[in-house]
């Protein structure tokens, strides 16, 4: 495994060769374990409620916007307008409230995605294996929940209230959803918070454990950079995109079978080119506010982020053709347990 | 002049599962740019036999289908990949069948999402179970000799070894195992994963070997209907040298005159 010195200079090394050297390792690993296909998803936020004060985030308890929480009949009209774009892989999202957004609202939510989508994944606030278990087997089949950054003090100044302040409880969710049964779990860092180098390098570690207790598990990663949002007064540091572009290199290198997952929130141009880098699954036509699929109104929302790469599922997936990849939208399935 | 008669592929046809095949390349349909690029490789080389993963395929049909691709008299081998142990791969052969695609199920469990080598334990249980509810099983497995008769006792129509890890192009690393397998099983050894290479495609035939399964080193090719039947040629070329009985290779060089004459010298 790199080490921390080693990370430390690769991602200090302002060479273009060097870069290109990377990216060229980089895409040979790609072709060779991921071939030429891509698998999309996209994401759908459930409720924007949120009972923890993460500084650097839009929905966070403190923050003057719009709650709302999909009712039923919303998410089947959520649900049902990107189903009819072919998307067959959703990620359902939440704000972190236990209170508002239980398990049992959550459970509800996955089995009406049973209906639109033949693989469901949850990014929503961390919980115990027991309730993993029943979403699990409700029919979610991936979990995503990332760490933010895994300096202790640095988490510590950024999540000033609420369940999410418990580092540890958070740092041991990946164990827990593994012990479900869940299939997919995905890990990551928030760009802009903490140091790059010192983040990956533990985020690095963190995923090699998960491999090494709970082999069966398929893992991915993703690497959100974090952006200026209007009247938050959060400010986090910039992550420019050679620094980017290496953190994906580096990660298909060393993680081969690892996915990468890119969202929406990074430039089509960028986008298009990490294809052939090492991501392996990316967003497409993604909606981040509660709601924002079929909203009449959709400007007056308040997204989670800001979209960047606003193309449509048919545009994406003829940018993929045209770049040689194959698009997978089916990529799993739930397997009914009248089979069992 | 009389010339020696000489051995022919057709002699020994290949059979499993109750079907006759002319060829004994066998290819994956993972990984390719475009579903095109598949069709011609499955016509560039003659296959017969064809795998998809039913986690690709869409079942509720408004994508591109898979199958529309594949000739209709191509046997369609699913496979179970996703499985991490025996009920989900047992499972996903129902659904399968169900959906309509057929009773042939290529066993592939793997619990392991690092170096994706299959588990043996689990495919012993799947085969035992799914040949007995009628299935025609053909297990993926780590080239084990007593797995593999495990295997035989569960039904299975072919064994699967693999030559090395999945996608890896490293050829033939368990060659020593699978030409024990050879040896010992009669069912027909099928070189599945790590095979990069026709060349290395060629020497499982001349080891034995029934037939050899690829798939990444035709998707990952610049032209990969090309390399495919490259593929099908060098595993006809490597058939006919087993047929042949090629010379046993030895290290080290044959004394031309006998040591042991002197015994019965006058």
């Amino acid at each position: 495994m790199i080490t921390l010195t080693e990370l430390k200079s690769i991602l200090a090394d302002s060479r273009p060769r060097r870069l290109e050297e990377l990216a060229r390792e980089a895409y040979r690993v790609k072709l060779q374990y991921f071939g030429r296909t891509i698998s999309l998803y996209a994401p759908l936020y459930l409720s924007n409620y949120c009972s923890s004060h993460c500084t650097y985030c839009g929905f966070h308890s403190h923050h003057r916007i719009k709650r709302h929480k999909l009712s039923d009949e919303e998410i089947h009209r959520e649900m049902a307008h990107v189903a009819k774009t072919g998307i067959e892989n959703i990620l359902l999202l939440t704000g972190e409230s236990y209170q508002v957004t239980p398990v049992s609202y959550l459970k509800e939510a996955v089995g009406i995605a049973k209906n639109y989508f033949s693989s469901i994944s949850l990014e929503v606030h961390p919980m115990d294996v027991d309730e993993y278990r029943e979403l699990y087997l409700a029919g979610a089949d991936g979990v995503a929940v990332y760490q933010e950054t895994y300096d202790r003090k640095r988490y510590a100044e950024v999540h000033l209230s609420g369940q999410k302040r418990d580092f540890d409880y958070r740092f041991e969710t990946p164990e827990r959803i593994a012990k479900s049964g869940i299939r997919n779990i995905s890990l990551g860092i928030l760009l802009g918070l903490s140091d790059i180098a010192e983040d990956v390098f533990e985020l690095y570690s963190h995923l090699q454990g998960m491999e090494k207790h709970f082999p069966a598990v398929e893992y991915s990663v993703s690497f959100p950079r974090l952006r200026t949002i209007k009247g938050l007064g959060f400010e986090p540091s910039h992550t420019d995109d050679v620094t980017f572009v290496k953190l994906i290199c580096l990660t298909r290198i060393l993680f081969p079978r690892v996915g990468i997952n890119l969202s929406t929130r990074e430039s089509p141009k960028l986008r298009d080119h990490l294809l052939d880098l090492g991501v392996t699954k990316i967003s497409a036509a993604s909606q981040t506010a509660v709601g924002g699929y079929t909203s009449e109104e959709p400007d007056k929302l308040d997204p989670q982020f800001d979209v960047q790469d606003e193309r449509s599922v048919e545009e994406i997936i003829k940018m993929l053709k045209a770049k040689n990849y194959d698009p997978i939208l089916t990529d799993w399935r739930t397997i009914p347990a009248t089979f069992s | 002049m009389k010339t020696q008669q000489q051995t022919t592929l057709s002699e020994t046809p290949f059979v499993m599962g109750g079907k006759e095949f002319k060829s004994r390349f066998l290819l994956g349909t993972g990984k390719f740019k475009n579903k095109t690029d598949l069709a011609e490789s499955i016509l560039s080389s003659g296959t017969q036999i064809v795998t998809v993963a039913l986690r690709r395929i869409d079942l509720e049909r408004h994508e591109e289908n898979i199958l529309e691709y594949i000739p209709k008299e191509t046997t369609l081998l699913v496979n179970t990949s996703g499985a991490r142990n025996a009920d989900e791969a047992v499972r996903i052969a129902r659904l399968a069948k169900e959906a309509g695609y057929g009773n042939w199920i290529k066993i592939e469990v793997i619990n392991d999402s690092k170096y994706l080598l299959p588990d043996n334990a689990e495919t012993i249980k799947a085969a035992a179970m799914l040949s007995q509810e009628g299935f025609i099983v053909l297990p993926y497995m780590y080239p084990d000799l007593n797995v593999a008769r495990e295997l035989v006792k569960a039904g299975a129509v072919s064994i699967m070894p693999l030559g090395s890890l999945i996608g890896s192009n490293q050829g033939l690393k368990t060659k020593e195992f699978i030409q024990i397998l050879i040896n010992e099983i009669d069912l027909p050894i099928i070189v599945d994963a790590g095979v990069g290479r026709p060349s290395q495609a060629c020497e499982a035939m001349e080891m034995g070997a029934s037939a050899v399964l690829a798939n990444t080193a035709v998707a990952t090719a610049g032209n990969p209907a090309t390399i495919a039947k490259a593929f099908a040629r060098a595993i006809e070329a490597g058939r006919l040298a087993f047929l042949s009985k090629l010379p046993v290779e030895k290290n080290m060089a044959n004394p031309s005159s006998p040591l042991t004459g002197f015994l019965f010298e006058q």
